[in-house]
This record gives C-alpha cells, sequence and structure tokens, in this order.
C-alpha cells in the first residue's frame, strides 16, 4: 500500500491549487461580502477542464476518478469552499448525464455544460422533504411524448443562474422507486424560481425555490428509466459526498494555516502567542485531524472508484468525519485569532460560516450515520 | 516552424533573504521558480505555434531537480523538454553556459528539428546578467533581437518577423529574418494557465536528459568551472547611500527657478561639466 499521490495526481494537484491560489482567494472575502457568484471564474475554471472531471473525453470530460475529483475540489477550496462546492455540484449533475444519459443525450446536454457557458442545478429536496428524500411530491405525469411537471423544489444552488435543471420527480407509485429523472432548461414555459435565500454562508452562490407550473418536458429529456430516478440521484450523491468532504477539507486547511501563521504573529504577555503550550497543542490537534480527515476521504473515494460493495458506507462515514471535524478546525482557527477572527479581513469566519452547512446538505450527518448504521446492522 | 525556450529554474527572489551577519543569499528551503523572463518568452513561443503550427521544445541546463521546472513548462503547453545535466556542467558562468545550451540547440536540431526561432529570457533573476541569450546567437550564429517586448508578425513563406524592441525613451520595431534568437522582456502577454489535461500530459511525458556527450559536447574543458574565467569574489547587500532624495514643493516657486536653481547646485559639485557645457554651446 503506498499513501502517496501519483505524479499525474500531483499535477492536477497543484494545477487547482495554483488557481485557487490567484483566482480565487484574492477574491474570495469581497465576493462573499457583495453577495457575488462568479461566473466568469468558473468559466475560467471549466476551460481548465473542470467542469466535466469525470465525463467522459469522447465529448470532451477529462475522464478523471472520483479520488482526482476530491483533489481538485480540496486544492480549488483552498481558494473558496462555496465556489469549489458549486464547481462539485455542476460536477455532479454532468457526471449523472455521462453516465445515466443516452448517447443523444450526452453529445446535445454535455458540450455546453462542460464550457459552464451553462451551468447545471441539482434538484431533489422539496418544503416538505429533505432527509427523506424519497417521499418528495413533484408529479410528472406522462402526456404523449412527453412528461408535464408540477410541483416546487427548495434550496436549489445555483438556481436562476443555471440554465439546466436535474430534477427528481414522481412518476409513480409512493416511495423510491416511482422516482424519474428529468433535464429541464430554465426557459422552458412554467419553470419560475423564489428569492435568493439569505443565508449564513455559501453567499458566493445563490440559492433558491424552483418552482414547477405544468412544465412540459419532452420524453428525451428523461435521464434512464421510468422509476430509476432515485437511483440516479443516490448515484450521485456518493460522488457528491466525497467532494462537499473534499471542500471542508481545503477550506480548513487554509484556516489552519492562517491560525499557524498568524500565532507567530501576534503577541500577549511578552511573547508570541504561538509559544503557549496550549496553543501548540492545539496546532498539532488541528494537523492531526487534517491528516486524519484527508487520509480517510482518498480511502471512500479509491473504494468508490474500484466499486467496492462498501462504498456508499464510505462515502457517508467520510463525509460525516470529515465535515464535522474540519467545521472543528475552522472554528479553533477562528477562535486563535481571538477578536480578528470574527472580522470578515481575515477571512476565517467566512470559512466557518461556508463549512457549517456541509453539515447539512448532500445528506445530513444524521442520514449519514443513519447511512452508515444500516449498513452496518441491517435495514429495520 | 520549430521553437526553442530555454528556460532557467532560479530560486523564488521574493523569498530569498540575505544573511544579517555572512551577508551571503540564504538559499535554503527557498521554493523554485522558472525565471520570471522565461515564461514571457515561453507564453509567446506558444502562442506563435497556436498561430502557426509547429512544436516548441524546452530546454534547460542544470542540476537534475531541473527536471521540475521542465515540467512546470510542459503544463503551459509545451511539447518536449530537454534537460542538459552532467556534473560536467557544475560552475558555469554566463560564457560556459552559453557554450553548452548553444552546442545543446545544435543537437536538439541534428534530433528533431532545425529551431526557426530560439528564445531566451531577458535577464535572470538570480544572475542578474543578460549575457546567455547574446552569448547564444553569437555561437549559433544566429540575429540576434534583443528585449523585444512583442512579436508583431511572422510571415513564413518570406521567413522574417517582425518585433517592438522597448528601449529608452521608446520602442524599436525590427525586420529580420529567421531563424533568429530573441531576449524577451515581461512583454504584454498574460501568461496562460494549463488545463487539467495539459497536467496530465506533463506528469506521463518523458523528459529528455542529456548529459554532455548526448549533447553534442566534445571539448569538456569548455564547461562547468573549467571553462568559467568568471570569479564571484563577494556577494553583498549593498548599503544604502546616505544621501536621500530631495523632495521639491512646486507650489511656492516657478518652475523655471527651480530649474535654475537645480542647474546650479550640480554646477557648485561638477565645476567641470559647467566648462564643458559653456565650451559645447559657444562651439
Ligand atoms: C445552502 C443550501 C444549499 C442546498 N443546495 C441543495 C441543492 O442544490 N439541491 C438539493 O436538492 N438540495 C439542496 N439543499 C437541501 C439540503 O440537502 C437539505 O436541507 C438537507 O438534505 C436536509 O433536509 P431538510 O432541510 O429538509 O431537513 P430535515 O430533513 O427536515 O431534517 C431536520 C433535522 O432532522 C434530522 N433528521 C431527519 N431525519 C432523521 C432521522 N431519520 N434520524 C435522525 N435525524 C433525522 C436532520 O438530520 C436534521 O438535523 C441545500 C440546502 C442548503 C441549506
Ligand atoms: C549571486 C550570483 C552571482 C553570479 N554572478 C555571475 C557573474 O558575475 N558572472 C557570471 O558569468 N556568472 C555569474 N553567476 C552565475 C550565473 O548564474 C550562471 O552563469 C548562469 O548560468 C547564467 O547567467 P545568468 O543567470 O545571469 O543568465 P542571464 O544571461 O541573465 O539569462 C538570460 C537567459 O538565458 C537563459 N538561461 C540562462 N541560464 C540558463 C540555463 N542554465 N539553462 C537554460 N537557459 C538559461 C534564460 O532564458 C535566461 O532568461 C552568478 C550567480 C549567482 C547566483
Amino acid at each position: 500500500m503506498d499513501f502517496r499521490l501519483s505524479e499525474e495526481q500531483e499535477a492536477i494537484r497543484q494545477m487547482a491549487l495554483d488557481f485557487a491560489r490567484d483566482e480565487l482567494a484574492p477574491h474570495a472575502i469581497d465576493w462573499d461580502q457583495q453577495k457575488h457568484f462568479p461566473v466568469d471564474t468558473l468559466r475560467g475554471a471549466a476551460a481548465l477542464g473542470m467542469a466535466g472531471i469525470y465525463v467522459r473525453d469522447d465529448v470532451g470530460g477529462t475522464g478523471l476518478t472520483r479520488l482526482d475529483a476530491a483533489i481538485i475540489i480540496e486544492a480549488l477550496a483552498t481558494g473558496c469552499p462555496a465556489v469549489a462546492s458549486f464547481v462539485s455540484i455542476h460536477n455532479m449533475c454532468a457526471g449523472m448525464i455521462d453516465r445515466y444519459g443516452t448517447d443523444e443525450q450526452r453529445q446535445r446536454l454535455l458540450p455546453k455544460l462542460l464550457t459552464m457557458e451553462v451551468l447545471a442545478s441539482y434538484c431533489l429536496t422539496e418544503p416538505g422533504s429533505g432527509s427523506d428524500a424519497a417521499a418528495l411530491k413533484t408529479k410528472a405525469v406522462k402526456d404523449g411524448d412527453s412528461y408535464v411537471l408540477t410541483g416546487q423544489k427548495q434550496f436549489i444552488s445555483g438556481a436562476g443562474e443555471s440554465g439546466l435543471y436535474v430534477i427528481m420527480a414522481r412518476t409513480g407509485e409512493e416511495g423510491p422507486k416511482g422516482i424519474s429523472t428529468f433535464v429541464i432548461e430554465k426557459d422552458a414555459p412554467g419553470l419560475t424560481f423564489g428569492a435568493n435565500e439569505k443565508k449564513m454562508g455559501w453567499h458566493v452562490q445563490p440559492t433558491r425555490a424552483v418552482m414547477l407550473d405544468g412544465v412540459r418536458v419532452p420524453a428525451e429529456n428523461r435521464l434512464g428509466a421510468e422509476g430509476d430516478g432515485f437511483k440516479i440521484a443516490m448515484g450521485g450523491l456518493d460522488g457528491g459526498r466525497l467532494n462537499i468532504a473534499a471542500a471542508s477539507l481545503g477550506g480548513a486547511q487554509t484556516a489552519f494555516e492562517k491560525a499557524l501563521a498568524y500565532v507567530q504573529e501576534r503577541r500577549a504577555f511578552g511573547k508570541a502567542i504561538g509559544e503557549f503550550q496550549a496553543l501548540q497543542f492545539r496546532l498539532a490537534d488541528m494537523a492531526t485531524d487534517l491528516e486524519i480527515a484527508r487520509t480517510f476521504l482518498w480511502r471512500a473515494a479509491s473504494a468508490l472508484d474500484a466499486g467496492d460493495a462498501e462504498a456508499t458506507k464510505l462515502c457517508a462515514m467520510a463525509k460525516r468525519f470529515v465535515t464535522d471535524r474540519c467545521f472543528a478546525v475552522a472554528n479553533d482557527a477562528l477562535q486563535l485569532h481571538g477578536g480578528y477572527g470574527y472580522l470578515a479581513d481575515y477571512g476565517v469566519e467566512k470559512i466557518v460560516r461556508d463549512l457549517r452547512v456541509h453539515q447539512i446538505l448532500e445528506g445530513t450527518n444524521e442520514i449519514m450515520r443513519l447511512i452508515v448504521a444500516r449498513s452496518i446492522i441491517g435495514r429495520k | 516552424m520549430h521553437i526553442v525556450v530555454c528556460i532557467k529554474q532560479v530560486p523564488d527572489s521574493a523569498q530569498i533573504r540575505v544573511h544579517p551577519v555572512t551577508n551571503t543569499i540564504m538559499r535554503q528551503g527557498v521554493p523554485t521558480i522558472i525565471n520570471p523572463y522565461d515564461l514571457f518568452a515561453l507564453e509567446e513561443a506558444l502562442k506563435v505555434r497556436d498561430h502557426h503550427g509547429g512544436e516548441v521544445t524546452v530546454l534547460t541546463m542544470g542540476p537534475p531537480m531541473a527536471e521540475e521546472a521542465l515540467r512546470k513548462a510542459l503544463t503551459y503547453g509545451a511539447d518536449r523538454a530537454i534537460l542538459l545535466t552532467d556534473r560536467h556542467f557544475a560552475g558555469s558562468d554566463t560564457l560556459a553556459t552559453s557554450f553548452a545550451l548553444s552546442q545543446a540547440i545544435s543537437q536538439i536540431g541534428n534530433s528533431f528539428d532545425t529551431p526557426d526561432i530560439v528564445f531566451t529570457g531577458k535577464q535572470t533573476i538570480d544572475g542578474d546578467t543578460a549575457q546567455v541569450g547574446p552569448g547564444i546567437a553569437k555561437r549559433l550564429n544566429l540575429v540576434q533581437l534583443t528585449y523585444v517586448a512583442k512579436i508583431t508578425s511572422i510571415d513564413l513563406s518570406a521567413r522574417a518577423i517582425t518585433v517592438e524592441r522597448r528601449s529608452e525613451g521608446g520602442t524599436h520595431v525590427l525586420k529580420s529574418e529567421l531563424p533568429c534568437l530573441i531576449t524577451m522582456l515581461e512583454g504584454t502577454t498574460v501568461i496562460r494557465r494549463g488545463s487539467l489535461d495539459d497536467a496530465l500530459r506533463a506528469a506521463r511525458s518523458e523528459i529528455v536528459k542529456w548529459n554532455a556527450a548526448e549533447a553534442g559536447i566534445e571539448d569538456i574543458t569548455k564547461c562547468g568551472l573549467r571553462g568559467s574565467p568568471t570569479v564571484v569574489k563577494r556577494v553583498f547587500a549593498p548599503t544604502p547611500r546616505e544621501q536621500k532624495a530631495v523632495q521639491i514643493d512646486t507650489t511656492e516657486k516657478r518652475v523655471h527657478d527651480i530649474a535654475n536653481e537645480l542647474v546650479a547646485s550640480i554646477f557648485t559639485h561638477q565645476p567641470a561639466l559647467q566648462h564643458e557645457l559653456s565650451s559645447a554651446g559657444s562651439a
């Protein structure tokens, strides 16, 4: 067993780190304060191959693995975790189309996603169903060669700005088996958006409700077979969860580095605060947590790439552990900054706010425990 | 079209410190980068290639770890990388460096394709001499275009190139034949960013490694320390000058009076100058 990155992985990591350092980090605080969604910068990332990380190369994708994606997202998140997370969501949608779409759908939809000329949003959550996603109520009724969709999606990242919506809707019975997946373009009549939600973090990307009022979708925009929608939605999520964890890791790494630099400069009681052993031990624990989080994230990603039967469990474990630990590390980094950590200019409170939601979305950390428990105890 | 770009791996001068007591440069732990001017040269070369077709070969002479700089150059999109490395090259000054590089460039011509343009940076940020580019041009008998800020056009059928050369007080527009050697300024170009595909290709690429013999060098005495007459006697951080710049308040006085006063004060320090100027005026 060799825990080192390959030369190729090291190269893509370095490339994404450079991008984060030059194109994201210098603007992250401003964008957060202005609530600016940096679409041009996202397109810049797309031009470098970061919008179709696991899309096959016949349509121009980069054709990398989940482990590679986790490495890239972590690196991007060192510049801004919330931008990295949007890159992840977009990639999740592109990956679903690549994996479950027909050749015609792939050729038609993917090229514009790969340039991010068109952004993609993932629409599963509804006002009445989040954790219990399989209870979703949005209806898709077959009518000749098309489906008519009616319902509402809640908390949709990128909504209003995205051009393409991957929507889970009910075509049949109650429960997971009655769900299908559709791809809807922004200008479809009957598709409207709620107000941009006011939220704690993730200010650089909009979050809106998506309303569907008799939206007509041609059958060729159904992804996969009727009734396969929940499976498709969850298939996207395993990798999505790894990426959300990776985004936490990159954010926490930056917060840690800021704290490490700060304690060597800030003086109290006649010395640099970094000379107090209590703080040194705290830093030692933070560094250890980051290493453990990273090592385990890579393990889960490798399992998913290998098609390991345990992959879903490992991804849930990783999402829960990494997002929890990394939030704690970022919060500790804020604490080590004292009052200055609470000010926007230092960039640490932003990371804390951004990382907080990673414990909630793409399956709450309670739901991650549910998945792990089910897989070790069995479904009751 | 075949373009060779010479790049040098240098310590990131932004992170270099001079030892306060010994006055020597502290290089330990300082990350290395590609000499910034060489990156502009590379970018210009890649643009020419993208427009006219062909290949870009990057070449460096250095220790085995200089491979890192070459891989980085490949991530920007260079097609081939050659590392000139041999213990015989250690301690090279600009004379020996230009010799070794020019031999290697001839060998590149033999092994792959004769270069139409050889690029170097204007100068490095560590050695700072700006001699290597011209040294190569002389040895390879190439037209040299130095301090180039921009390539305005290339006419492949006429084998002609037009460039803008920055000089004191203006810009020269020069037209020359190909092949030629260009030493590149910081330029007006934004340096591109390699894509994920470029990064992967760079990681997978073989770096061609040549020792002196493989680079076609027969006379080893012209290489390395033996081929380097330069002796660096001392390296030190200059002490700041005592004299400080004077700020002149122009709100009170007329500019004409200020100018007269200034000239007068210069003449008190340099009486010979006053004499020279007045005799030149009367002549
Ligand atoms: C900023 C932001 C962006 C988002 N982006 C998207 C997006 O792009 N697409 C999308 O589809 N969704 C998105 N979401 C929605 C997100 O995935 C849901 O909020 C999340 O799944 C939780 O659902 P809920 O809010 O309905 O909480 P609920 O499901 O109501 O949960 C409330 C609490 O109960 C706990 N709980 C629920 N069931 C159990 C159980 N069985 N055992 C123990 N505890 C339980 C939960 O863990 C939680 O603590 C986003 C949310 C936010 C805040
Ligand atoms: C502090 C210090 C002082 C030095 N002083 C002297 C000195 O006074 N005289 C002297 O002869 N040497 C000196 N050297 C050694 C000098 O660094 C080397 O001779 C070097 O190989 C070439 O000189 P340069 O760095 O000045 O290059 P320059 O002539 O400034 O470089 C111009 C261009 O030539 C190309 N180039 C230069 N070196 C290489 C290379 N190894 N591989 C590929 N392309 C290259 C690059 O494109 C570069 O942009 C000094 C070195 C140091 C660190």
